[in-house]
């Protein structure tokens, strides 16, 4: 290896796996985080399907193995440019590094729920959503979710599949979180309707299935398969939702006392400024272009660049974790010099 | 024989056979508004249709009634053409340009 530098832009869980895996193959990575903290989205959540592991401890249990590993908080790449084998970096801190290649492990950023007006978040009084929810389980204080609420709603594709959002892709992790989330709020107020509004219920994973069936046979969770297509408040500060039940082909109100919307995820926007940088490619979906989406979904276009994560698309923490021990291996190989 | 009572009739079933429908109406529509291939069905539009709940007018209904070879004239009267079904669609459907359409379709069968 000529240069064992590696830079590793996200210090978010893929981030953080793949520069502990570099470390122990001999590479000397070096993590920018924008935050303040390490482990991204998943540092702020609570509990993780299927195994309703918790978040924080699974962050924390993954900085352990950081020791040596340089992490500038607060910090962006200002500049990257390709120089002899590997790239030139400018930090926004002032240091400037000289990298065999780079990870960009940039993640994703949540769907600016307000901007679907017609779900009132912002605007009514008792409209969350799952990333708020999620604080909430985590002890953070929300004067949005009442005290022992009737009626619980949850809307499923808050700005994904929506191409009026600009956002046609399924970010695929809701449906199970909304099931694990809905499931949460039956324990938490077992005297309460949980009803839950989808489209089409996509639950692929390992265990999915039965938190589903553990909703309906369990917890007596409400499937209803429609779009929620409005929603307003009452003079009870209550929210009324309205969708249609399409399996019985009629129109349907609900009235309840929270509202979560499942948002969705969507690529960092200053993910595509680092691709502009080194001429990496963004795909149709704004997400990071993979050299293709089967076997070298780590690789970039470009020599040196790789990815790990939800920067090239939705995924979930597994899946994230695993991308980035092998985007750890590839890099590993890529410095010397083996494909 | 045919004038036997036996008591007992034969129900017609409602069961539709998929290679056999008459898809002449729905290929027009297809040909005028290409956007209808898209519909997943998820009933935004009839949720918050503004005579759905009364008259039972429901965009997603018509479509999926016409891609099984039924007739939806008496559906389609119902609609006041306001637009909001176009609105709410997330998949962009211009459902109002639909049912125009639709009612062309009809006026010259």
């Amino acid at each position: 290896m000529e240069n064992k530098n590696v830079l590793v832009i996200g210090g978010g869980i893929a981030g953080m796996e793949a520069a502990r895996r570099l470390l122990q193959l001999g590479c000397e990575p070096v993590i920018v985080e924008q935050s303040d903290h390490l482990g991204g989205h998943v540092a702020g959540w609570h509990k993780l399907f299927p195994d309703m592991m918790s978040a924080p401890e699974l962050v924390e249990q993954m900085a352990a193995g950081l020791d040596g590993v340089t992490v500038y908080y607060r910090t962006r790449v200002a500049n990257m440019n390709r120089l002899g084998s590997g790239y030139s970096v400018m930090l926004s801190n002032g240091m400037s590094l000289q990298c065999g290649a780079v990870l960009i492990s940039t993640g994703f950023r949540l769907f600016d729920a307000s901007k679907k007006e017609e779900y009132g978040y912002g605007v009514y009084d008792h409209v969350v959503t799952n990333s708020d929810l999620e604080a909430w389980f985590g002890g953070a204080p929300d004067d949005r979710i009442p005290d022992s609420p009737a009626r619980v709603a949850f809307v499923h594709c808050v700005g994904s599949r929506d191409l009026k959002a600009g956002n046609p892709q399924c970010s695929k992790v809701c449906c199970m979180t909304a099931i694990k989330q809905a499931i949460e709020m039956k324990e938490k107020f077992p005297s309460a309707e949980v009803w839950c509004f989808y489209m089409d219920l996509r639950l692929f994973g390992k265990k999915y299935e039965d938190f589903y069936i553990a909703a309906q046979r369990d917890h007596g969770i409400h499937f209803v398969r429609g779009r929620v297509s409005e929603v307003s408040e009452d003079i009870h500060g209550h929210v009324v939702l309205k969708a249609e039940d399409t399996l019985a082909g009629t129109p349907v109100k609900l009235n309840a006392d929270l509202l979560v919307l499942m948002a969705g995820m969507l690529c960092n926007d200053d993910t595509q400024g680092l691709a502009r940088m080194v001429h990496a490619d963004v795909d149709s979906d704004g997400f990071m272009r993979s050299r293709d989406n089967i076997y070298r979904i780590n690789e970039s276009n470009r020599p040196g660049i790789f990815f790990a994560g939800a920067c090239t698309g939705t995924k979930t923490v597994p899946e994230t974790v695993a991308e980035a021990r092998a985007a750890a291996l590839d890099i590993y190989n890529y410095l010397n010099g083996r494909d | 024989m045919e004038g036997i009572d036996f008591g007992f009739g034969l129900s017609k079933s409602s069961s539709v056979q998929l290679d056999k429908v008459d898809l002449t109406l729905y290929r027009r529509l297809e040909a005028l508004e290409p956007g209808v291939r898209v519909c997943m069905a998820c009933g935004s539009c009839t949720s918050t249709c503004t005579a759905g709940p009364w008259s039972g007018m429901s965009v997603r209904k018509v479509i999926l009634n016409l891609q099984r070879g039924k007739d939806v004239g008496r559906m389609l009267s119902c609609c006041m053409l306001c637009g909001k079904c176009t609105m709410v669609c997330p998949r962009g459907i211009n459902t109002r340009h639909l049912i125009l359409s639709l009612c062309r379709i009809y006026e010259k069968v």
